[in-house]
């Protein structure tokens, strides 16, 4: 047995207890779904989990009437404090169930357990605590005094953190006073229905939180259901495009977190162990599957041979397998249906001249897996420098000066995120002034903490999560829409 | 004997310079009784794509600039629209129709506005923005950013002089450039104060003003791909959800039709901003 290899280390699965089939969480209680159930699978070996129910058009219409009632009849009567003492609750109970969670999460997701268990589920946690503080503080949040809740709120979350995104969404919108609606990814709704219990748990009041499972379809009927106040959306962006087109005119208010191609950029003078590491954490983090994965490489030219060799040293000591085995660094891929993309973009990549590195590593029989893949001499107009590949992918490009930097790393319609590596902080802090993303990690990446905004520039969507910006998301200014300053000038002249 | 009068002619402003619409088209200006004022020119889907590329052109310098710098800018364009009250005023009067009192009354609080959210320019960040407790050995700050390019539909009732300051003064002063479809039916005040800009120390390229139709330049605007933001502020009257529709295809940031001149808000400097957060490691000492 040489130093890499380690003998398996299984997290058990016996702090499951999972039902066969579960229903839709609909005001406080599990019913059944309208449409045709599917099965979620765990994309490590395939195999199925359970039975999800599948939310139609008319589940749709009975959850937000639910959430209506909840809004009217219950959480908007609340005080501050005691919504908050439930967001305080649910925190509470994640963190005792959390390894129960992150076992669910690394089963359905494909994710390593030491990323679920470290990362996600403590962060929902953190996420609800957070927020828990702001529910009797709204005046505080930098709307002036009193500031609305908006209603009923629509939420559509994506599949890369199943659970996480979920806190991201409903305990800014509880803190802020409004009911939600939410709808998991098809592919990761299992920790979401785990949530409901909790939910049960809490005692949260009936219809505060209403979770609907299902596909596009289930989505875009929540959306575009005209009961709801709030779109909050995560994903790609070209949904994002078409969410956006199909509230014009509603008036209501919208939330989107979507793709991105962050440039990581390394300069000759960036402490380059760290440099390394960050650039692995940054595109390799849950096998890539991140909006704000910096999957863009830009090394100044005259380190780019050390730091791909480094890279490449590194990589290959990454370990690919069993999502629920401690020592596992590379888990599946979340779906076929991803898999399949990330082949057909790297096999463009290739098509079209870069250098294609694959870290040698053997491919477990079932499941979804792609193993860790450097790009090298990629250009800018390149397909894999420009699009999103959502998986372990990494494109390699250089330049010599901080301006050539700046340009190529803003030479993107996305604008989410932004990697700088280098040990001179006023030139850190100039290129970050540059820098068109909403969140820019120096000599780190991929760092979250609910204290912190969360959201892109350009086409990687408008709002933010997380802090207090977040929580402006879910509020009205009491003074916004107040009349015109003019009126009364206008109605004095003839 | 009475003295023969000397008309203006009315241009667009784009990049600091008053060209004619390169359609050659104008359209007439009238009283409100009817009589004609003057030939406005009716700018093109070709002037708008010049002014954004004027718009775009500006935006690093303007952008680039200190808060203190730009609130000074801002202030002098009240300096100079206060020792041009008169001309403002005659020119509301015939445009608008409205009573002296009334126009005086308009001009005054839009030379206010102007200063109000001249004051802001140094300060918006420090509001709107704000560092971070995470948990962990991190430096992290939120600060607000302009947003880009914004096109901007001026109000189109009355208001005209007002509603431009309502609109313009919030978007410029965070360091967004601006291009401008006027009042179609009262554009005069919108050219007057174009040349009050060309002579304060506004940058070429920062405002740009079109007048004519903006029904017709409009859609042009909401799908430029190099357009950020979208203030239909006063679309109230057009087919504004096609154009909101429009604008989803880039994903601009849209702000939706108001009636009259908006309020002076912060919420309305913040709308078109983006939120920056930059984080940094601390080391362990």
């Amino acid at each position: 047995m040489g130093f890499l290899d380690y003998a398996p280390a299984p997290e058990s699965t016996s702090i499951l207890h999972l039902k066969k089939s579960y229903g839709l969480f609909i005001d406080g209680a599990f019913v059944q779904g309208h449409g045709t159930p599917f099965q979620t699978i765990s994309p490590a070996t395939e195999q199925t989990i359970a039975e999800i129910a599948n939310a139609n058009a008319k589940d749709v219409d009975t959850a937000v009437a639910a959430a209506r009632r909840a809004y009217d009849r219950t959480w908007s009567k609340l005080s501050g404090a005691d919504r908050g003492k439930y967001l305080f609750r649910i925190a509470r109970l994640v963190q005792e169930r959390a390894r129960e969670l992150a076992v669910a999460e690394s089963l359905d997701n494909g994710k390593p357990i030491k990323e679920s268990r470290d990362v996600d589920v403590p962060l929902v946690a953190a996420w609800f605590f957070y927020y828990a503080g702001w529910a009797d503080k709204l005046d505080y949040a930098g709307l002036g005094p009193s500031p609305r809740a908006l209603g009923v709120a629509a939420q559509v979350i994506p599949w890369n953190f199943p659970l996480l995104m979920l806190a991201w969404k409903i305990a800014p919108a509880l803190a802020a006073g409004n009911t939600v609606v939410i709808k998991p990814a098809e592919t990761t709704p299992l920790s979401a229905l785990l949530f409901a219990e909790i939910l049960q748990q809490a005692e949260l009041p009936d219809g505060v939180v209403n979770i609907l499972t299902g596909a596009g379809d289930t989505g875009e009927a929540l959306v575009n259901h005209p009961d709801v106040n709030k779109v909050a959306f995560t994903g790609s962006t070209a949904v994002g495009r078409a969410i956006a087109k199909s509230v014009a005119g509603t008036g209501k208010k919208v939330t989107l977190e979507l793709g991105g191609k962050a440039a990581n950029i390394v300069f000759d003078d960036a402490p380059i162990d760290q440099a390394v590491e960050g650039v692995v954490n940054g595109i390799f983090f849950n096998q890539g599957h991140v909006c704000c994965a910096g999957s863009r490489l830009l090394v100044q030219e005259n380190i780019h041979e050390e730091v791909v060799d480094r890279l490449k040293t590194r990589l290959s000591t990454l370990r690919l397998g069993d999502p629920l085995d401690k020592n596992t660094d590379i888990g599946a891929i979340n779906s076929r249906e991803q898999l399949d993309r990330i082949r057909q973009l790297s096999d463009i990549g290739e098509q079209e001249g870069a250098d294609r590195w694959t870290a040698d590593c053997a491919i477990p029989d079932k499941g979804f897996w792609f193993a860790p893949t450097i790009f090298d001499n990629v250009s800018t107009s390149s397909t894999i420098a420009r699009e999103e590949v959502f998986g372990p992918v990494l494109s390699v490009l250089t330049f010599r000066t901080p301006a050539e930097a700046i340009a190529k790393a803003n030479n993107t319609p996305y604008g989410l995120s932004a990697g700088i590596w280098s040990d001179k902080g006023s030139k850190i802090l100039a290129v970050a002034d540059q820098l068109r993303a909403g969140v820019i990690w120096a000599n780190t990446f991929n760092r979250f903490d609910p204290a912190s905004p969360f959201g892109g520039y350009k086409e990687s969507g408008y709002g933010r999560e997380g802090g207090r910006h977040g929580l402006a998301a879910y509020l009205e200014s009491a003074g916004w829409g107040q009349p015109a300053l003019a009126a009364p000038v206008r109605k004095a002249s003839k | 004997m009475t003295r023969l009068a000397v008309p203006k002619t009315y241009k667009l402003y784009i990049g600091g310079k008053f060209p004619r619409s390169e359609s050659g088209r104008t359209y007439e200006v009238l009283t409100k009784k009817g009589g004609f004022l003057a030939n406005a020119s009716q700018a093109s889907r070709k002037d708008a794509r010049d002014a954004v590329v004027a718009a775009r052109a500006a935006l690093a310098g303007w952008s680039g600039a200190t808060g203190y710098n730009r609130g000074q800018v801002l202030y002098r364009i009240a300096e100079l629209l206060e020792g041009r009250r008169d001309q403002f005023v005659d020119e509301l009067v015939s445009t608008e129709g409205v009573t002296k009192a009334a126009a005086t009354q308009q001009v005054d609080t839009a030379i206010d506005a102007w200063v109000w959210y001249a004051g802001w320019a140094d300060k918006y960040v420090q509001v709107a923005g704000n560092g971070n407790p995470v948990s962990g050995p991190y430096f992290n700050l939120s600060t607000p950013e302009p947003t880009g390019v914004v096109a901007i539909i001026a109000p189109q009732g009355g208001d005209s002089l007002l509603g431009l300051a309502a609109v313009i003064a919030p978007a410029i002063l965070t360091g967004n450039t601006v291009v401008v479809v006027a009042s179609e039916a009262a554009p005069l005040a919108a050219i007057s104060l174009s040349e009050v800009l060309a002579t304060s120390d506004v940058p070429g390229g920062v405002v740009n003003i079109l007048t004519g139709s903006p029904a017709e330049i409009a859609p042009w605007l909401a799908g430029h791909a190099d357009v950020n933001a979208l203030d239909l502020a006063g679309a109230e009257a057009l087919d504004w959800v096609d154009l909101q529709i429009i604008a989803a295809d880039t994903l601009k940031r849209v702000l939706p039709p108001v009636t009259g001149a908006p309020a002076p808000s912060l919420e309305r400097i913040v709308a078109l901003t983006e939120t920056k957060t930059v984080w940094h490691t601390k080391s362990l000492i």
